[in-house]
């Protein structure tokens, strides 16, 4: 039985969804060798509007099938289309390899962008098919996509776990230079296609 | 009456049984456009700060300065009225412009046992859509025995266009309870954006 208030449900299925400011999940995706992966308002149970202020993108096994596949990300605003919304970002990351004979700290110039309109890498290279068990995982959040005044912040931190035997710990933070609400959101691997889980989660007021 | 969905009980005898989640919202400032300072106390205009959780969170979101190359930052209370807690605190950045590569990792703008503004984002351009986003966790600010640590991490827009991320990391540094946080640029008002806050339950 469904608790429907005033057009809302309240009740649903075993859960509350509505109120208490919690991550409210929004959507799962699973995929297996995709090229991208899309998030669309209204498309798929996918919300991503006013409703929630925060959204926060986590990605769970990320898997590539090219050792030089990044993960990356891409916006498209309301009534727009294609992925090309303009992004200046900043990247760095600290590495290590398993045998503790490489460690370094720093800005990866080339993974940044300035007023670029590609997609954005959220994490490092690899891993790939000839090291079955290592995956990308991490989080990407938006901050307040549906104001049309100001630009939209956003950041992202994730775990990478090359073919190379390096681990990787990459910081990404940037900002889509739109006064439009975003409404959908992209990603894909840089190279070859990706399976893997992302969860999608609204945060409320 | 029972409220039963999918087999499992929501509400029955007075209660709702079905978990809320452990991040429960608590208050949301919203800038009316002149704000000298966005400020939560505990006990007043429905905020709770206190031993309720042990973790707090406040979600900044599209804050805007009147004043171009500000830094946003926080003050907290130490026991008193005033915003004057003395606080120390690391500060990492990195940044990367609209028409260049990527800036160095800097050590700068921290604080070392200062009552004043601690800052979680610098260099704040005031220009028509920019603004600086992020959060900030503050940890166990009823604690009478251990000084209050709290970490951000804050995107923003420099006042030349420039991404920059800040990550603060520091203490509140006295065993008073924080009973009350303000949030303010070194320089001018808050002109725009919106401060929630969250406790995090049970953690």
């Amino acid at each position: 039985m469904a608790v429907i208030s005033n057009g809302t449900t309240i009740i649903d299925a075993g859960a509350i969804s509505v109120g208490g400011g919690k991550e409210t999940l929004i959507k799962t995706a699973t995929f297996t060798n995709a090229s991208t992966v899309a998030f669309i308002d209204g498309t798929d149970n996918v919300v991503m509007d006013d409703t929630y202020h925060t959204y926060i993108f986590k990605c769970i096994d990320i898997h590539g099938n090219d050792d030089n596949g990044r993960w990356a990300f891409q916006v498209n605003t309301a009534g727009a289309s294609g992925f090309n919304e303009s992004c200046t970002s900043n990247f760095f990351n600290a590495r290590r390899n398993h045998g503790d004979t490489y460690s370094i700290l720093g800005a990866v110039t080339g993974y940044d962008q300035a007023q670029g309109t590609g997609y954005q890498n959220i994490s490092d290279t690899g891993p790939a098919d000839g090291s079955a068990e290592r995956t990308h995982a991490g989080h990407l959040t938006i901050f307040n996509p549906s104001n049309t005044t100001f630009a939209t912040q956003f950041m992202a931190e994730f775990s990478d776990a090359m073919s190379d035997d390096y681990m990787i710990h990459s910081y990404v933070s940037g900002y889509f230079d739109v006064a439009a609400a975003i409404d959908e959101v992209s990603f894909k691997s840089s190279a070859g296609t990706t399976s893997g889980i992302i969860k999608m989660y609204g945060i409320g007021s | 009456m029972a409220i039963i969905s999918n087999a499992v009980t929501m509400a029955d005898a007075g209660g709702i049984s079905a978990s809320l989640g452990s991040k429960i919202h608590i208050k949301t400032l919203t800038s009316d456009g002149s704000d000298d300072t966005l400020t939560f106390v505990h006990g007043t205009s429905s905020v709770v700060l206190d031993g309720t959780y042990p973790i707090y969170q406040f979600i900044f979101n599209s804050i805007h300065p009147q004043t171009n190359s500000a830094e946003f930052g926080v003050l907290t209370r130490d026991g008193g009225t005033d915003y004057d807690g003395v606080k120390t605190t690391t500060f990492l950045s990195c940044n990367h412009g609209t028409g260049s590569q990527g800036g160095p990792i800097a050590e700068d703008f921290h604080v070392r046992q200062s009552t004043g503004l601690a800052t979680l984002a610098l260099n704040v351009g005031s220009d028509a859509d920019e603004n600086c986003s992020g959060y900030m966790y503050l940890y166990s600010p009823a604690s009478t025995t251990f000084t209050k640590f709290f970490q951000s991490r804050m995107s923003a827009q420099r006042q030349d266009g420039v991404s920059v991320v800040c990550f603060c990391a520091g203490h509140s540094n006295h065993t008073a309870a924080i009973t009350g946080v303000q949030f303010k640029f070194s320089s001018g008002q808050i002109q725009a954006g919106s401060i929630s806050l969250y406790g995090i339950k049970d953690s």
